[in-house]
């Protein structure tokens, strides 16, 4: 019999084909670990799959709205959202990257105004999809390293 | 075209049709800017004058404009002796100082203060220069200059010198050059050449361009050389800087080689780039390009403020 890393959720969502390594950096995010209350979450990271190895996110009696999660396209982009009722998948879409990212990454420029200690949050704009390139909306600097301006 | 209540912080935030009208609208301010004639198209208007970073022309070009146009002018030239000395934010500073004028014109060190400032305030903000960011002002009155001169903006094969990578100044008017299909030769030593990301966007943009290292060789057929000042702190080897310095001076020999009509241009301060033997020649632009910068921002602040549509 095959054995199973995680069992299978009841009720929830499970985010799939993420980017391995990067379950964790999903998790923090989606700051599902703030206020879950008594939800089971679990996360696997490098699992084999068909093509190759990923990172699962599974969060019980919880179902993530599309725009909750399709912050986390910026660090895996092809990851599939998977609402689950009563142990079948009742709906499954693809990340999609918003045109504005807020909140969520840092510019990497230290003299950028979104980096001082002004009111605001940091802002991108998506300059192109495929490959992910997003740029500073007060600066206008593009972020190089995506997944390491992670706040 | 409507300017009432615009914010200016960067060039791309205006179309080709855009920039040609605000350049005609400073051609008609030029009797003004002289003091030729007089005019009250600004009276009641308050212009807060927020620099936070030293400057002379912007800051002084700007003030001279609203006062030619009877408008009155509030603000600061340092920082020191304001409430930011204090801890306070830029985001609060800009919310009170709008409540005391009509027009903002702020020069911040941080890149994207500008934008920031334009987020907060319902007045129009111009943005006056921010750290490495975006100098609009300066970018329309060198357009502005070109067309004077040269009579167009696209039909010149216009020579970038000096610092390009770390210049401001440079990539705006590589941008805006490239909007109106001018070709462009830049020339830098290889450590200040302009950065890719202008050059692929001004590429995209359908501009002919070339790059340079060899000022005597790249001169000869332009009509337009603007050349910027290359900082000492760019260099970590005093040597190497003195080498560059020498090899990149603008002097009447280089000029004598070149175009009868071509054109010098700096946006100053000037240190070593151009000899003082050309300040008298009628190569040099720049004198008159420092002027250019009170009619171009008597047409914004007009603009903005809706004196003028």
């Amino acid at each position: 019999m095959k054995e199973l890393k995680i069992q299978p959720i009841r009720n929830g969502t499970v985010i799939d084909h993420i980017t391995p390594g990067c379950a964790l950096k999903v998790l923090r995010i989606l700051r599902i670990t703030e206020g879950t209350g008594d939800s089971i979450i679990s996360a696997v990271m490098n699992v084999d799959s068909k093509k190759r190895k990923k990172d699962i996110v599974k969060i019980e009696n919880r179902e993530l709205k599309a725009s909750e999660v399709d912050k986390i396209a910026l660090i895996a982009p092809n990851a599939t959202i998977n609402i689950i009722r009563d142990y079948e998948v009742k709906e499954k879409h693809r990340v999609v990257v918003p045109d504005e990212i807020v909140g969520i990454v840092k510019c990497a420029n230290p003299n950028c105004v979104s980096n001082s200690r002004e009111p605001i949050k940091s802002r991108f704009v998506v300059k192109s999809r495929e490959p992910l390139r997003i740029k500073c909306f007060y600066c206008e600097r593009e972020l190089e390293d995506i997944s390491a301006g992670i706040v | 075209m409507n300017f009432k209540g615009r914010d200016i912080v960067s060039i791309k935030d205006l179309t080709e049709d855009e920039i040609l009208h605000i350049l005609d609208v400073a051609d008609g301010m030029i009797p003004i800017a002289r003091g030729e004639e007089k005019s009250d198209l600004l009276k009641g208007k308050i212009m807060a004058s927020l620099f936070f970073e030293p400057s002379t022309r912007t800051r002084l070009s700007f003030e001279a404009a609203m006062k030619r146009l009877g408008g009155n002018v509030i603000g600061f030239a340092q920082p020191g002796a304001t409430s930011m000395q204090k801890g306070e934010s830029l985001a609060d500073t800009i919310r009170t100082a709008e409540s005391y004028c009509d027009v903002i014109v702020m020069r911040h060190p941080q890149e994207g203060s500008a934008r920031m400032a334009a987020e907060f305030a319902s007045v129009p903000i111009i943005n006056g220069g921010d750290g490495a960011g975006h100098h609009p002002t300066q970018c329309l009155l060198d357009l502005f200059t070109i067309r004077e001169e040269k009579g167009s903006i696209g039909e010149n094969k216009v020579a970038l010198v000096g610092d390009l990578k770390y210049g401001r100044t440079v990539h705006s008017l590589a941008y805006a050059l490239a909007l109106f299909k001018a070709e462009m030769v830049f020339i830098a030593p290889e450590q200040l050449q302009m950065p890719p990301e202008v050059v692929e966007e001004c590429k995209a943009m359908g501009a002919p361009i070339s790059f340079e290292t060899d000022l005597e060789e790249a001169t000869g057929d332009v009509d337009v050389i603007y050349v910027t000042r290359i900082q000492k702190e760019r260099f970590p080897d005093p040597e190497e800087y003195n080498k560059v310095v020498g090899i990149y001076e603008i002097n009447s020999r280089i000029l004598g080689k070149g175009k009868k009509d071509v054109i010098v241009m700096h946006p100053l301060p000037r240190v070593y780039e151009i000899a003082p033997e050309v300040d008298g020649t009628k190569y040099a632009a720049y004198f008159r390009q420092a002027f250019n910068g009170v009619p171009v921002r008597m047409a914004l602040l007009s603009l903005v403020l809706g004196g003028i549509e």
